[in-house]
């Protein structure tokens, strides 16, 4: 199928209120709100007519002061059996949640972690919502158009290993006390 | 202190350790020699691409995506040109085309010798990986050729290259094909036969198709699946619908298959080549549009109107500023798809720019591979990744 024709399949089989597809650069492109997301993805990958087996690509874009709400979560889907693309972008407030796919696709557990890790974007049910690229004492989200650009956070090497040691040692003495 | 008795040993493999080209950290669990469960630490080599790029404008985030993958740095800043030029709506002239295509299959040739090279290195066969960085020579020399630099070489410009390539482009590239494809045909017959190698690739590091594809496997790994997946010829791109080429698809998806399937793909790119270099057209190499591609430097100090060209071009809050609008162009690098995703307010510089680093989900997958394996087995299917820090972390 190529984008018109999979919009004009999607159009008539999806009966989700708050729906709206275009065609943008020969890309389908859906649009839906956060919370609808993992019930759309089960249709798309379900559904033998679309067969969305594929999530290429998970990432978020800051709106901040353009648009309301703040961010949008953009998913690619692919179709390894029809080879066609869909773009699905989901809008979401912040400290709203977005399900989940890591059910319906395994590789949605680490794009996730790094929209999390990025953008602060928290998704319910997530097995492992922890940061990835960047270390977990990191304060902030630095893709948030909000983080300053200049602004340094050096993790100090000398804290962690002896303030572990630390913790553990207490923890020894309290497991060994009579 | 005492600590439990543990049935388990834990091992960190990484961040500093010979085998983990770059820095990632396999937290393994092993008992004896075989590994439990496995967890993957990335991000040692995290630099903030992104907001780097949301930084700078159109023209200059294109040296920011020679780190990205830094052995085959040119497929990098094709990708990331055709992603803006679509966002543009402008095409290049044949010439241009044919070049960015002859350059990208280069690089991919560069980096499955690389990918091979260590990988077998890895399993002790120095000899191999001499080899191939032998005929990895021949090809980065082209690459200088082209742009002056072998790893970072910020080669294209949007709507089209720094520069045309030299006048003894074509003899250069053909006097070389021979002697890669000669090497092609050593590596062949040191490895693929090799009894000490067909023991410790086969059945090693398997992946079915369903899971590849669970994963979002591209690239090398997802046709040794067994599924024929390739942008090239799923969504063709620049010019890859005018030539013959084969895509070879492996059965078992295990280590050996993902090796022979770079091996045919070397071949399958220098034909490529040779047909591109036979049907290579003349004329200009760039866009000729004042609004894009800078003027000639004669010009600039020559006359007025070159002048104001330039200028039009480099100072802030001039210069490309594409319309509203967001995009996503996939390009099949030699570690699978290649994704940007940016977006455009119609400012001189993007207001997102997200990579979609091929290599990034298959070490995804990584546990999933090696959990059952021996600890031995972790090195030959982390080489068979082509893991690039540079892509990872970004």
């Amino acid at each position: 199928m190529n984008s018109v024709e999979l919009i004009s399949a999607l159009t008539t089989s999806l009966t989700y209120p708050d729906l709206l597809f275009i065609v943008d650069k020969d890309i389908a492109v859906v649009a839906i709100p956060a919370s609808k997301v993992a019930d759309l993805a089960t249709e798309l990958k379900t559904r033998p007519e679309f067969a969305f087996d594929m999530l290429t690509d998970l990432t978020a874009v800051d709106w901040l002061g353009k648009q309301t709400p703040r961010f949008e979560v953009v998913y690619h889907f692919y179709s390894t059996s029809h080879n066609h693309r869909l773009r699905v972008k989901a809008a979401v407030d912040e400290g709203q949640p977005v399900p989940s796919l890591t059910k319906l696709y395994s590789i949605a557990n680490w794009f996730e972690r790094e929209v999390w890790d990025l953008y602060g974007i928290k998704f319910a049910r997530h097995p492992n919502l922890k940061r990835i690229l960047l270390y977990e004492e990191f304060k902030g989200h630095p893709l948030r158009k909000d983080y300053p650009y200049d602004k340094r956070q050096p993790l100090e090497p000398e804290t962690w290993p002896v303030r572990e040691l630390q913790v553990q040692m207490e923890e020894g003495r309290k497991i060994h006390r009579p | 202190m005492l600590l439990p008795a543990m049935s388990v040993m834990p091992l960190a493999m990484g961040p500093s350790h010979p085998a983990m080209h770059g820095i990632v950290r396999i937290n393994l669990e092993l008992d004896g020699e075989v590994v439990v469960d496995a967890t993957v630490d990335i991000g040692f080599l995290h630099r903030g691409f992104e907001k780097m790029v949301e930084r700078h404008t159109w023209n200059q985030g294109i040296v920011y995506t020679d780190r990205l993958n830094y052995v085959s740095a040119m497929m990098n800043n094709v990708g990331y040109c055709l992603a803006v030029e679509k966002l543009l709506d402008i095409e290049l002239p044949p010439r241009g085309v044919y070049l960015r295509t002859i350059m990208s299959e280069v690089s991919r040739v560069i980096d499955h010798l690389t990918c091979i090279g260590a990988q077998v290195m890895e399993t002790g066969a120095m000899t191999a990986f001499l080899y191939a960085m032998k005929a990895r020579e021949y090809f980065y020399e082209i690459v200088e050729m082209c742009c002056g630099a072998r790893i970072t070489t910020n080669w294209t410009r949007v709507g089209g290259l720094c520069a045309d390539a030299p006048g003894n482009f074509v003899e250069a590239l053909r006097e070389r094909i021979p002697l890669v494809r000669e090497v092609n045909v050593e590596l062949d017959k040191l490895i693929t036969k090799n009894r000490i190698f067909i023991d410790r690739y086969r059945n090693v590091g398997c992946i079915s198709k369903e899971d590849a594809i669970d994963f979002s496997f591209s690239g090398p790994l997802l046709r040794a699946s067994g599924a024929p997946y390739d942008v090239r010829r799923d969504t063709p791109y620049l010019n890859y619908d005018e030539f013959d080429f084969e895509i070879p698809v492996g059965t078992r998806g295990d280590v050996y298959d993902r090796y022979l399937v770079r091996l045919f793909e070397m071949e399958q790119s220098l034909r490529i080549i040779e047909q591109a270099l036979d049907k290579l057209p003349g004329g200009l190499v760039s866009v000729d549009d004042k609004r894009v591609t800078l003027p000639d430097k004669s010009d600039v100090y020559g006359n007025i109107e070159g002048l104001i060209d330039q200028f039009k071009l480099i100072m802030d809050g001039h210069g490309l500023q594409p319309e509203p609008g967001e995009v996503y162009h996939s390009t099949e690098v030699a570690n699978g798809e290649l994704g940007y995703y940016i977006v455009s307010v119609g400012a001189d510089t993007p207001y997102k720019c997200r990579v979609r680093p091929p290599c990034f989900v298959l070490m995804a997958a990584l546990p999933k591979m090696i959990i059952g394996q021996m600890v031995a087995d972790v090195i030959p299917i982390f080489g068979s990744i082509n893991m690039i820090g540079g892509e990872l972390d970004r």
